[in-house]
């Protein structure tokens, strides 16, 4: 027997709004703050806007990179980094931040909405 | 509560004081400090000092004023005029009793002035406080024909020091000595010889080997004859021909005294009356008076220790000196004339260089007892720590110059050996720090040991340390570079490389990070690349950068418009005032002399620059690794003292630098007197104007380590005063590391502040051309960066809280009003462990 989970998807912008190597934050229907990241090579990932470390809601402001082949944006406020994969903190430990499933279709991006 | 009497406020006194009230944790001792001079206690060590700012207020101690210890009562311009030990009382010049539990004499020493026949002409004086100083430049300053000239009694260590205050006053001195070669109790005769023609090379005549005879009126000039039969007509006289303690109130009531004067103590500092101590230059430990600051604040703690309940003697003292006299390096260590039994000399004298050599050895040939070093002491920190250990090579090879032989590595030190002197760091503390506690940067080692952190000068052994424990210290910028940052700014420079991107491609690795992507960014707009937000750039950009604005705790920004040197007109003030209250924003005056408006988000910046651009506002770039503000005094527009423009030379210096984007932040200050109300030596570059021009202080910041700044230049003009702070900023530009401000840079600079100046005065290394060039680009180049934003439809569009509701502000983002103005309310804080 097959269970088949719906996924709902949440459209958020043109993919040509996020340029390569940067994020946006998205304001989803119940209030929670979505960044999203785009890396070169079609590569998206979502996280939650809100900083842990400092309470505020920037993480789509900090810069993203890699630290030792992982990709990882670094907050602006204190410069913790976060897997951009899973949202683990590489710099608190027991830290980490909710990780969004995301996706290009037709030219748009879409986050899922509960992660 | 017991009383602890001090008679005398000189630095060993003062040095008492504190040390008492450190061990005093009952607080056991009331103490009264009895002063003679009507100031407190101040840098008399550097005394010369005090003609670049005739500024008493820059020999001030650390709280030598004791203004917040309610247990110390200083008690200025009243001396001790005698003791009565019956009583255990003493009587001040004023009449006043004061009695005493323990009493310590800190006298001091008085200048020696031979009694030679018209010592005591009006144009005669001593070197030793700054009123001696004020009356010798009130004279130099009295009228009169040609340039004027002073002859200087006496060629020792103080000698010197006059001879060059006196140059740096306009007069052209002449040094006359008794003994065959200047400073004749540090160096030797070929230490001398050298010493001689250095110093006369600075436009200082030397006379050595005579007396001086007599000193004779000649109109409103002297005559001083000297015993070789030379006449010299001066303007003025300075005695420095050493000094003598002041024991007067020893023996007035009975202390012993020793046989060469001073007052005689034990190795404890006690006198011959256990209520009675003393300390500094008037004490005779064991018969012998000490004419330097080291060995009297030993004195001071020693006493300060057993007042306490505590221990301690008096150890025969290190009585090393290292000194730079007008530019020269002279030092001597341990038994510098060779005066243990069978000692053996090896000198080392090229006269090409300028640089004489000698080490006194053991008649083994094994052990290492002292030596003199002349016209370069760089290795005095290390052989200063080989005394009486064996030598690690032969004499020769240690002395040959760099390069020729096996010159003395730091590894040959013992672990006991003091790497830095003056917070008493062992090289064994350090190499534990480096090995045990993980230090593996000479900033770390500072923050552990203390070492290197008063005078600097072990910081290249502490590099040398780590480098022998086997610590490579990286200059990598970051995981994706290998280079330095000034390296990364020399292939920038070169390749004309113009995008993160390729840089990475070519010379690094990986995908780039925090560190290396706003470095990077950096050095481009240091290149002039357009604005910073143009394509990739805007991507490589801290979140300061990126929004043109400093993020604060709640994710909402500050703004700060340009008030160049802090003038404003009550219209523009208006406009702030307008948008502040339109836009609902916290206001408060920052300490650069402007105005930071708080509390907005990311979609009102653009409404909230639209109105301040219109208004004739620009950017502040209080967001930058770049200039910030040049703060100035009212100057002589307005103030009475002030002598010159400061507010004009400000707002030309911010308007010619704003936009610079460097290393770290950038301050500068200029003030209009030596008053200093504009605190320039607490900057980057700061600028203090003096009747003839400006004085150039660079390499000071507050922060969490406070530093002044140290002279560069002075009294130069408006040109030469631009075109130095041009070199000096480019210099710093491309060589600091990332976020090194200029403190450290100058600081961990091999030859430091000399070398800076032969870098960007005399171009030593010639590149004054390129840097003079890349300001004059960077002036030319230079545009309001929040007009680029609002010009440009593409940028405006990131300023948005929300991709997908724009307008929509933050729902994390709210405030609460103190005191009539509204501060953010954190909200959402999750648990965090960490």
């Amino acid at each position: 027997m097959t269970t088949s989970i719906e996924r709902t998807w949440t459209a958020v912008c043109a993919a040509g709004a996020v340029p390569e190597w940067s994020g946006v934050a998205a304001l989803l229907d119940d209030g929670v703050q979505v960044a999203i990241f785009r890396l070169p090579g079609g590569r998206w990932h979502a996280l939650s806007n809100l900083d842990p470390i400092s309470g505020a809601a920037v993480l789509s402001r900090g810069i993203v990179g890699d630290a030792g082949g992982v990709p990882v944006v670094a907050s602006p406020v204190y410069k913790e980094r976060f897997d951009l994969r899973t949202g683990e903190c590489l710099d608190a430990e027991g830290v980490s931040v909710a990780a969004y499933a995301v996706r290009v279709t037709g030219g748009v991006v879409e986050v899922e909405a509960s992660p | 509560m017991r009383k602890l009497v001090v008679a005398g406020h000189g630095m060993v006194a003062h040095r008492l004081v504190e040390a008492v009230r450190a061990e005093d944790k009952t607080g056991e001792w009331e103490v009264v400090v009895l002063a003679e001079e009507a100031r407190p206690a101040y840098d008399r060590v550097a005394l010369t000092s005090y003609v670049d700012t005739w500024d008493p207020a820059s020999l001030a101690l650390e709280g030598a004023d004791y203004a917040d210890d309610p247990l110390v009562d200083l008690r200025l311009g009243d001396a001790v005029a005698s003791v009565d030990r019956e009583r255990k009382v003493v009587v001040t010049e004023a009449g006043y009793e004061q009695p005493y539990d323990a009493l310590v004499l800190a006298t001091g020493s008085r200048p020696f002035v031979p009694p030679v026949p018209g010592h005591d002409l009006p144009g005669c004086f001593v070197y030793r406080t700054i009123e001696d100083l004020d009356a010798i430049r009130e004279a130099a300053q009295r009228p009169g024909r040609g340039r004027r000239s002073a002859v200087v009694i006496g060629g020792g260590l103080l000698g010197l020091e006059a001879a060059k205050a006196l140059r740096d006053m306009g007069l052209s001195p002449h040094v006359v000595e008794m003994a065959p070669r200047l400073m004749p109790l540090q160096v030797d005769e070929g230490g001398g010889g050298l010493l001689r023609r250095l110093i006369t090379e600075l436009d200082v005549t030397v006379h050595t080997g005579t007396s001086t005879d007599a000193i004779e009126p000649d109109g409103s000039r002297y005559i001083a004859k000297l015993g070789n039969g030379t006449e010299l007509d001066v303007d003025l006289v300075v005695f420095s021909a050493g000094i003598r303690p002041r024991d007067d109130l020893a023996r007035s009531s009975g202390l012993e005294v020793g046989a060469r004067g001073g007052i005689l103590v034990d190795d404890t500092c006690r006198t011959s009356d256990p209520a009675v101590y003393a300390i500094g230059e008037c004490a005779a430990v064991d018969g012998k008076v000490y004419g330097i600051v080291a060995p009297g604040y030993a004195m001071a703690e020693i006493v300060a220790a057993r007042l306490t309940g505590g221990e301690g003697t008096f150890p025969e003292p290190d009585m090393s000196t290292k000194l730079k006299l007008m530019g020269v390096d002279v030092a001597s260590f341990g038994d510098a004339h060779a005066a243990t039994e069978g000692a053996l000399e090896v000198a080392f004298n090229d006269a090409v260089a300028g640089t004489y050599k000698k080490l006194v050895i053991s008649d083994d040939s094994k052990t290492l007892l002292g030596g003199v070093l002349v016209g370069d002491a760089s290795e005095f920190n290390t052989l200063r720590a080989m005394v009486g250990r064996p030598l690690p090579a032969g004499p020769g090879a240690i002395l040959a110059p760099a390069g020729g032989g096996a010159a003395v590595g730091v590894d040959a030190l013992p672990d006991e050996a003091q790497i830095c002197s003056c917070n008493a760091v062992s090289k064994g503390a350090i190499t534990h720090a480096i090995t045990d506690q993980g230090c593996d940067s000479v900033a770390k080692i500072k923050g552990c040991t203390r070492a290197g952190t008063a005078c600097g000068s072990c910081v290249p052994l502490l590099g040398k340390l780590l480098t022998a424990c086997g610590v490579e210290q990286s200059k990598a910028l970051c995981e994706h570079f290998s280079q330095s940052r000034a390296e990364l700014f020399q292939i920038l420079q070169a390749t004309r490389i113009s995008t993160f991107s390729e840089m990475i491609d070519r010379y690094g690795s990986g995908t780039g990070c925090a560190i290396c992507k706003p470095a990077i960014a950096s050095i481009l707009a240091t290149l002039g690349n357009g604005h910073i937000l143009a394509g990739e750039q805007a991507t490589l950009q801290d979140t300061n950068d990126k929004f043109l604005a400093n993020l604060q705790r709640n994710g909402t920004y500050s703004v700060v418009p340009r008030i160049p040197g802090g003038e404003v007109t009550p219209e523009k003030l208006m406009v702030i005032a307008q948008v502040a209250m339109d836009f609902g924003l916290y206001t408060k005056i920052t300490g650069g002399q402007r105005i930071d408006l708080f509390g907005a988000t990311v979609d009102q910046l653009p409404l909230i620059w639209r109105r301040l651009v219109d208004a004739g506002f620009e950017s502040g770039h209080a967001y930058g690794k770049s200039l910030r503000t040049v703060k100035s005094c009212v100057g002589s527009t307005w103030c009475r003292y002030g002598v010159q423009d400061s507010v004009g030379l400000a707002i030309e210096l911010e308007l010619r630098y704003r936009g610079l984007r460097s290393p770290h932040k950038l301050k500068s200050a200029v003030s209009g007197c030596a008053r200093e109300c504009a605190e320039a030596r607490s900057k980057d570059f700061g600028i203090i104007a003096t009747d003839k021009g400006w004085n150039l202080y660079v390499g000071g910041n507050g922060g969490a380590t406070p530093r002044h700044a140290d002279l560069l230049v002075s009294e130069v003009d408006t040109e030469t005063l631009i075109r130095t702070i041009d070199r000096f900023l480019m210099f710093y530009v491309r060589t600091a590391d990332r976020l090194q401000r200029t403190a450290p840079w100058v600081e961990e600079m091999e030859g430091g502040l000399d070398h800076l100046r032969a870098v960007i005065v005399d171009d030593k290394l010639g590149i004054c051309e390129d840097l003079d060039a890349a300001m004059v680009k960077h002036v030319g180049d230079y545009a309001d960066e929040w007009r680029g934003v609002l010009e440009d439809p593409e940028k405006l569009a990131k300023f948005s809280s929300f991709v997908n509701a724009p307008g929509t502000p933050d729902p994390t983002i709210s405030f609460r009003t103190e005191r009539d103005q509204k501060v953010p309310v954190l909200l959402g804080i999750p648990e965090v462990k960490q």
